[in-house]
């Protein structure tokens, strides 16, 4: 065989090969599909809902840390961001319809997202992740003392109002299946940067960034689409959940919560897909079913020592060993 | 004279606190000439490229590509403009295939790279390219493969293969032979003498084998310092190189200093 013909035979199969994948993908997210669908005739619907919108938020965390290799700690300023600025326009100006007030959160999360970036971007590791949490801490301060957040009480009775002035979302089950499509549509949005073009360019950064520039990327830039896009993504999970609980509070912009969301991505798997949204539902069930119980002082603990297991003994997180194996005992 | 040398240092200068690791370095590198620096360890070899291609930022003097002052410039520009440096550590990138390798440098020049909406499929007309590129390295068998897998020879080639991607009109290696046993080498030299062919080439180099084979001329970097110039006769025969060669003294060089002497 010639050389040209063995070239082209190798591209072949890695056509092939991308073919595979890429229908394993499609069946892994139909799985995941029905389930969601069916999911609130078994379960609570907003308790539902809470876990979409702390998946949505740990699949944009996700796409930072995981994907872009940037360890962001302020990451709850983009989810408060989010809540607090729909839940003030839905609040105060009832002639806005509910989507309208979660795209104006979104936008409000995606210019601060711009900002920490601006700011942020040029620091390595550590120190990323320092300015991130100082830059967090400024915005959260801002929400204790501004009037119109309620301080530590939290914004109250945020309408959930009507969908395009149509669907009402007072009823539970409407409101899931809206959140529901946003979280599925933000979902595959990653999938979709992730595998793109630009995605491959952030791999690239990740896995080895003085070669990126070495190649001709100006990796800041990149760098700075990542983050704002992560950003944004968040804000909207911020603003859906102040919608669902008629509720923005202050909890979402403690840098507790941007630990939190640490949490949810290492336990699930960092740079997986599935990875952050298993996380975010085993965290949030955790939360729920302990603070319910006996042990319910002992929540913080608990997820600590998970938090310390996971990183000591399974640090591709549940997803990321589950693929691992599966590579390992299937070819 | 700005057409005959592709590459011009002036006067360049880097301190770190007081201590100098390049000092008034001037450097001229022949249109298609494949010119090595040398020099013990802690020479400032690799600050050298560093500043060359400002990973570092040079304390003094300037940097001429092709006559043009290319001294403000950020390391990706540098790039672009056909300066394209490979790392004393082989540098890939561990968890792609090599195939991917190649294609991320091959994209660089596509002007799809912020596109995120667009299928990562759309870089598949890349593959031919990058298989050609593989080939002209040996790696066909292999473009697969996660790098992370391949053997250091391997992934050497690899990075060479990836930073020829670039079309680069002017190559830096640093060190493209260290840590490598005599057969892959062997093969190194043989790449790089293939990869030269219509380009300029500067090299860091310890093994003087190899200098030998490849390089049309020397510059010897003492602490910091040009110590001389010329081809490999001239340096090599000069006492003050085997001097600084000598009074190395660590173990790296002493293998070195045997190649000095049998080269002699």
């Amino acid at each position: 065989m010639s050389q040209i013909d063995i070239q082209s035979d190798i591209q072949q199969t890695i056509l092939k090969q991308q073919k595979i994948d890429s229908r394993r993908k499609w069946i892994l997210n139909g799985v995941l599909l029905v389930l969601l669908l069916l999911a609130p005739f078994v379960m609570y619907p907003v308790f539902l809902m809470k876990i979409l919108c702390f998946a949505l938020f740990a699949v944009a965390f996700n796409l930072l840390f995981g994907f872009t290799g940037l360890l962001s700690f302020g990451h709850a300023a983009f989810l408060a961001t989010g809540g607090y600025t729909t839940g003030y326009l839905l609040s105060n100006f009832s002639g806005l319809t509910t989507e309208m007030g979660v795209i104006a959160g979104t936008l409000m999360a995606t210019v601060l997202g711009l900002g920490f970036a601006l700011l942020s971007i040029r620091r390595q590791g550590i120190y990323f992740a320092m300015v991130t949490l100082a830059l967090a801490q400024l915005v959260f301060f801002f929400f204790v003392q501004a009037s119109f957040t309620g301080g530590e009480d939290g914004m109250h009775g945020v309408p959930r109002g009507e969908l395009f002035g149509l669907i009402n979302l007072e009823d539970n089950l409407n409101l899931y299946y809206v959140v529901l499509t946003v979280f599925l549509g933000c979902y595959l949005l990653v999938q979709r940067i992730v595998s793109s073009p630009y995605g491959h360019v952030l791999k690239a950064i990740k896995q080895n960034e003085p070669r990126a520039i070495s190649l001709g990327y100006k990796v800041d830039r990149y760098k700075i689409l990542a983050f704002v896009m992560s950003a944004a993504l968040a804000g909207l999970a911020g603003s859906m959940k102040s919608v669902v609980f008629e509720l923005a509070s202050l909890n979402d912009a403690h840098w507790h919560m941007s630990g939190e969301v640490i949490l949810m991505t290492l336990i699930g798997g960092m740079g997986t897909l599935l990875g952050p949204v298993l996380g975010a539902t085993l965290v949030v069930n955790i939360e729920y079913q302990l603070g319910q119980g006996p042990l319910r002082d002992w929540v913080d603990p608990i997820l600590g020592g998970i938090f310390v297991i996971t990183v000591l003994a399974f640090r591709s997180g549940i997803v990321g060993e589950v693929q691992k194996f599966v590579r390992k005992n299937m070819g | 004279m700005s057409d005959q040398y592709v590459l011009e240092t002036q006067n360049l200068v880097k301190e770190f606190k007081g201590f100098v690791a390049v000092d008034d370095v001037n450097l001229k590198i022949q249109k298609g000439h494949i010119h090595a620096l040398i020099g013990p360890n802690g020479a400032g070899k690799t600050t050298v490229f560093n500043l060359l291609t400002k990973f570092l930022i040079p304390t003094r003097g300037q940097i001429l590509l092709k006559g043009e002052d290319i001294t403000p410039l950020k390391s990706a520009a540098i790039a672009r403009k056909g300066m394209v440096r490979s790392f004393q550590i082989s540098a890939v990138f561990p968890h792609m295939t090599a195939l991917e390798n190649i294609r991320v440098a091959l994209q660089s020049f596509e002007g799809n790279s912020f596109s995120f909406w667009k299928s990562g499929a759309s870089l598949n007309r890349l593959n031919a390219r990058s298989m050609e590129l593989l080939e002209s390295v040996g790696l066909t068998e292999f473009a697969n493969t996660t790098t992370v897998e391949l053997a250091y020879g391997r992934k050497r080639a690899l990075e060479l293969a990836t930073t020829l991607a670039m079309e680069p009109e002017i190559l830096l290696l640093d060190e493209p032979t260290q840590g490598m046993g005599t057969e892959d080498v062997d093969r190194v030299v043989e790449l790089v003498r293939k990869a030269a062919q219509g380009r300029t080439v500067l090299m860091v180099e310890h093994n003087l084998g190899v200098v030998s084979k490849l390089c049309d001329r020397i510059t010897v970097l003492a602490q910091g310092a040009v110590l001389t110039e010329g081809d490999y006769e001239t340096v090599s025969a000069d006492p003050r190189v085997r001097e600084v060669y000598m009074g190395a003294g660590s173990s790296g060089e002493r293998g070195t200093d045997a190649e000095v002497e049998a080269a002699q």
